[in-house]
């Protein structure tokens, strides 16, 4: 099963994801999400807005490659990938 | 008399209580988020918080037990099939006498939730919500669950019933430089008036596009924006297209409005069937934007006024708030208490609240101050704050 990695911003409003290993079945992009936010319901209107697409100034990768698709979350999740999540830098 | 203030801040949501004549600010809430609204609902006590996560989308948090604990609120969401004509900002190139192009859809995303209003009595479970871009939304159920207003969103002067398909008019909304945050440029809804003796009757204000009435709880909206003058456009008279940076009402005299306009202060008897402008720049009332009305004497109201929009600060370096309680006929400075010498600050639109004799305001400098004597004299409560977007009484 694949892992997701959550940056860790994340826990303060999904401390259920913190302090574990989140493994989820292998499937879309869209279909691990929609796993996580079963785990920590809510968890997607965080880093999706209304039509499902990624928010703006977040970045999800596939080991070391970014996600292509944005808008439906079509890139496959292997079993043995990690999908990381996090936020684009931003500051003051 | 109130006992609480409530700002929305850059890196939170801080609350003062009183204690005796002393206010004492509490930890600050929501730490390191910005929230760009934060009010208290006086029919029971409920504490809102809009969140404006520069990552996560915009959120509402709620306090049920006075701010000991918050909890996340449902997103807005818009529905499917919501969308809007997409509009640019007016490059070096821009000419205003070109001739309309193909419009561009989008589909709506919530950007901001920009203001919380709170329905009356008659209605204990109302609440209604401003948004980037341009979509008012109403709970029923005390803020569990949200609707989009689709009248005013399908509304003529934005081209009318997109869900339904191609625009049948101009879209006349055109966007807010608040917008350019989210990459975008678009309308926004910042204020939302609601007359105390009629819940169905209701003035919403949209930068940019003006004042809009409804008399029967939001089924059909009507453009409210005679009399006013947009002296930066190619026609000052024109019905949209207006700029109003904060509308508010007299509780106790509805009829009574007033808004701080990008092009001046304007003021209203008919309930904004006609505007007036009673900007005096002579003596420094013109351009800012936050406006508080008394809530007994429609005539009176507060603004801070600020140097003209390029600059965007406190007019000569001091910084003062202006009085009027003829109807804008004259306007009194008040300048005791507030600094006189080399301050910069600006109020924002949400920045200036009043309650009884109680007047408090807010700057992105992080300066707050307070009045309790209508304005006259003021005093700091602090000169360490965040950048305040928002001050509210509870």
């Amino acid at each position: 099963m694949p892992t997701v990695e959550v940056t860790r911003h994340l826990y303060r409003f999904f401390p259920a994801l913190e302090n574990r290993t989140i493994r989820v079945p292998a499937g879309s992009v869209a279909e691990v999400l929609r796993a996580v936010d079963e785990l920590a319901p809510g968890f997607s209107d965080y880093v999706l807005d209304e039509h499902g697409a990624l928010r703006r100034h977040v970045i999800m990768s596939l080991n070391d490659t970014i996600v292509i698709d944005r808008k439906t979350l079509s890139d496959r999740v292997p079993e043995d990938a990690t999908l990381y999540i996090f936020q684009a830098l931003s500051g003051g | 008399m109130s006992n609480m203030i409530l700002l929305g801040t850059r890196k939170g949501t801080v609350i003062f209580d009183r204690s005796n004549s002393t206010w004492i600010p509490r930890p600050i809430e929501h730490a390191g988020i910005p929230v760009c609204y934060a009010a208290r609902d006086p029919r029971n006590g409920a504490l809102w918080a809009s969140l404006d996560h520069g990552h996560w989308g915009p959120k509402l948090s709620r306090s049920r037990d006075s701010g000991m604990t918050w909890e996340d609120v449902l997103s807005l969401k818009y529905p499917e099939g919501a969308r809007y004509i997409v509009k640019y900002l007016p490059g070096p190139d821009f000419d205003p006498e070109a001739p309309v192009g193909q419009p561009e859809y989008k589909d709506a995303t919530v950007f901001k939730i920009w203001n919380l209003a709170f329905g009356t009595a008659e209605q204990p479970g109302r609440l209604y919500a401003g948004t980037i871009p341009g979509g008012l939304f109403v709970s029923d159920d005390g803020g569990d669950s949200w609707e989009l207003n689709r009248p005013l969103w399908n509304h003529e002067s934005r081209g009318g019933n997109l869900f339904a398909g191609e625009a049948t008019s101009e879209n006349r909304w055109s966007g807010t430089p608040a917008s350019i945050d989210y990459g975008v440029f678009e309308p926004g809804i910042h204020s939302i008036v609601i007359d105390p003796r009629d819940p169905l009757h209701l003035h919403i204000a949209v930068s940019s596009a003006g004042v809009l009435e409804t008399t029967d709880g939001g089924q059909s909206w009507t453009g409210r924006n005679r009399g006013m003058l947009n002296d930066y456009m190619p026609n000052p008279e024109a019905e949209w297209g207006h700029d109003p940076h904060f509308v508010v009402g007299c509780a106790g005299q509805p009829e009574h409005l007033w808004q701080q306009n990008h092009c001046g202060v304007f003021y209203s008897d008919d309930g904004a069937m006609k505007w007036k402008k009673v900007s005096m720049p002579d003596v420094g009332v013109h351009f800012g934007f936050p406006i508080a009305v008394d809530a007994h004497d429609g005539r009176t109201a507060w603004v801070v006024p600020a140097r003209a929009d390029m600059e965007r600060m406190a007019i000569g370096g001091g910084l003062f708030v202006a009085r009027t309680t003829d109807g804008g006929q004259s306007w009194q400075s008040f300048r005791s208490g507030l600094p006189q010498e080399n301050a910069y600050d600006i109020v924002l639109r949400h920045g200036l609240d009043v309650s009884g004799d109680s007047l408090c305001f807010g700057s992105t400098t992080g300066n707050v101050f307070l009045s309790e004597d209508r304005g006259e004299t003021w005093r700091c409560l602090g000169h360490h704050f965040p950048p305040v977007y928002s001050v509210r009484f509870g």
